[in-house]
């Protein structure tokens, strides 16, 4: 009786033991799925994208990356403009919100008193869950207003001989989107940014002090050096998210098709000509044209988060922290 | 009281005077009325169970606990007649340059070995290229690293080996060429040979400096220092020469800690 008892013991353990090894092999291959399901997702929008783009390439060729042109009655079609616009915003965007948001990053890790950090670090990264659309309207009904008024005309007055800060002062345009779009991106830098500096070890930033350093001294030679890592990675992010931005850029940027050295002066990105115009579009030209402008957004966006995948790894191979 | 608190021998220089010395982390007291002089280039060791505050004295030397809200000491720490405590009397980042400190952990700054020795001469002289360098070279060869990174200068900091990024502190502390050197458990993170070149090391530059030392290990203390002060719950309990406390202490409970038989 005994034996055959422990005999049917083992045979329930060797089958949960069995049970388990399939479930592992399930789980690993449920994850595997998902994880090349992402990668294959990625090559079909490609594909897709330069599938439904062929017309346009076929058409314009290499020129569609350098024309101006951006007719539809003469289905004549060109990129740069739409480019520069994107390019433009985003170097606006990142100009404001880097700065200013390892300030904050600073103040929130370092500086803010205790009883400050908390609620001042959630209010920073709620401004993150305010709709990109909210943005736009805000920008268009309230920032726009006060650049025409009162920024612009200032900027026109002092920096005016610059061509930059000359030209209309309608208060949409270039300026306006980056503004918009750096307050946009401000959350996701400074919040990553922050964590970077609390991950500062105390007694790295003691010896400093100790080596009779000011608070600036300590934050300048080693708190930034130190994670100069983090805060590059937090910057492609926000710059990412800059480059694709959409609604809030199309209600603020102005949607004309026009290059112009002033900042002031409206313009496009490609996001904002993709909302604004797939609708409208009445031929196989057009419409190719807007999708190759999505292919090229996709390869903006895709070369610049691989150069910063670069970036950090050649950080992390020269052993510089 | 004043036998205790005294170094033995009279013909010894002061460095720091300390009087009546208490610190508080907000509304707790955690030092008691602390007294006791530290000789000039002498090796004062301060030991003691964790929490006893032999730490919290130590860093009260250069002020350190001033970062900190609610910390603070009070009592007079006088140093060429200075209060060192006194804000007034003397800024931290002049005291700072003056006493140096080493941490239990090495703490070499993220940027080369060159720019980690040249860091306090930076920010404190207005040297030139080649006095920097020459600066660089006689802390290096100070703190017995020199042969080592001669020909690595521009590597950084964070390549070194434990013992050598703390003989890279040292050094750059050296650099300053301050008066006092705090070493807070210096060699708690490294092996018995580092820990070897770092005593080898105290040896030398007492000479040169006064060096106050928060030790872990009465073995080291025994070996390394001329003074030790033994520290229980915020209160000095002995002070005296070294020999004196390890061969024949006057209180059953420095007797009791040191040989083992605490608690």
């Amino acid at each position: 009786m005994a034996r055959s008892s422990v005999a049917k013991e083992c045979d329930t353990d060797m089958k949960t033991s069995a049970n388990k090894a399939w479930g592992d092999t399930l789980f690993k291959g449920m994850t595997l799925f998902f994880a090349t399901g992402i990668l294959i997702l990625f090559i079909a929008i490609l594909i897709a994208l330069w599938h439904e783009s062929a017309p346009a390439i076929d058409k314009f060729g290499l020129s569609f990356l350098t024309s101006t042109a951006w007719n539809p009655v003469k289905d004549e079609f060109g990129a740069l403009i739409p480019m520069a616009g994107t390019i433009l915003s985003t170097i606006l965007a990142m100009l404001i919100a880097v700065p200013l948001s390892i300030g904050v990053a600073l103040f929130l890790a370092e500086l803010a008193p205790v009883w400050m950090r908390a609620p001042f670090g959630t209010a920073i990264e709620l401004l993150a869950a305010i709709p990109s659309i909210v943005y736009g309207m805000w920008g268009l009904f309230v920032l726009a207003p006060i650049m025409a008024d009162h920024v612009q005309p200032w900027l026109a007055e002092h920096l005016g001989f610059i061509p930059l800060f000359s030209g209309p002062q309608m208060g949409i345009g270039m300026l306006t989107a980056g503004l918009v779009l750096a307050l946009m991106i401000l959350p996701f830098i400074a919040s990553v940014t922050r964590d970077v500096f609390l991950m500062v070890p105390q007694n790295l930033k003691e010896a400093a002090y100790g080596m009779g350093a000011t608070t600036w001294e300590v934050v300048r030679d080693v708190m930034i050096p130190y994670g100069k890592k983090g805060i590059v990675g937090a910057v492609f992010l926000g710059m990412g998210r800059a480059l694709g931005e959409t609604m809030a850029v199309t209600f603020v940027i102005g949607n004309a098709y026009h290059l112009s050295w002033s900042l002031f002066a409206p313009g496009n990105s490609i996001a904002s000509t993709l909302a604004n115009e797939f609708t409208e579009a009445d031929s196989d030209v057009y419409l190719a044209s807007l999708m190759e402008l999505g292919l090229v957004l996709f390869l903006l966006t895709f070369l610049v988060l691989g150069a910063a995948q670069l970036w950090l790894k050649r950080g992390i191979e020269g052993g510089g922290k | 009281m004043t036998t205790q608190t005294e170094p033995k021998d009279t013909q010894e220089s002061i460095a720091l005077s300390v009087r009546g010395l208490n610190f508080y982390y907000g509304d707790k007291q955690v030092l008691f009325d602390n007294t006791l002089d530290i000789a000039r280039n002498r090796v004062t060791a301060f030991i003691g169970p964790s929490g006893c505050g032999k730490s919290t004295h130590i860093r009260t030397y250069n002020r350190m606990f001033e970062l900190y809200k609610g910390h603070r000491a009070e009592g007079e720490i006088l140093m060429d007649g200075i209060n060192i405590l006194d804000p007034k009397q003397i800024p931290a980042l002049e005291l700072r340059h003056r006493v140096g400190m080493i941490f239990q952990k090495p703490t070499p700054f993220p940027m080369s070995i060159f720019d980690n020795i040249a860091y306090g001469l930076r920010l404190h002289t207005n040297l030139g290229r080649k006095e920097i360098a020459e600066r660089v070279e006689k802390a290096l060869r100070g703190a017995a690293l020199w042969d080592e990174v001669k020909d690595k200068l521009n590597q950084p900091g964070t390549a070194l080996s434990g013992g050598q990024q703390q003989r890279l502190c040292i050094a750059r502390a050296l650099a300053n060429e301050p008066e006092i050197m705090l070493m807070d458990e210096p060699c708690s993170a490294l092996d018995p040979i580092a820990t070897a070149k770092i005593e080898e090391l105290i040896d030398e530059l007492k000479r040169r400096l006064t060096i106050v030392i928060v030790t872990h290990n009465m073995q080291q203390a025994a070996r390394v220092s001329d003074y030790t002060a033994y520290f229980y719950l915020g209160k000095l309990i002995e002070f005296g020469d070294t020999e004196t406390i390890f061969t024949a202490p006057k209180k059953q409970e420095t007797e009791d800690y040191i040989t083992g038989r605490f608690g």
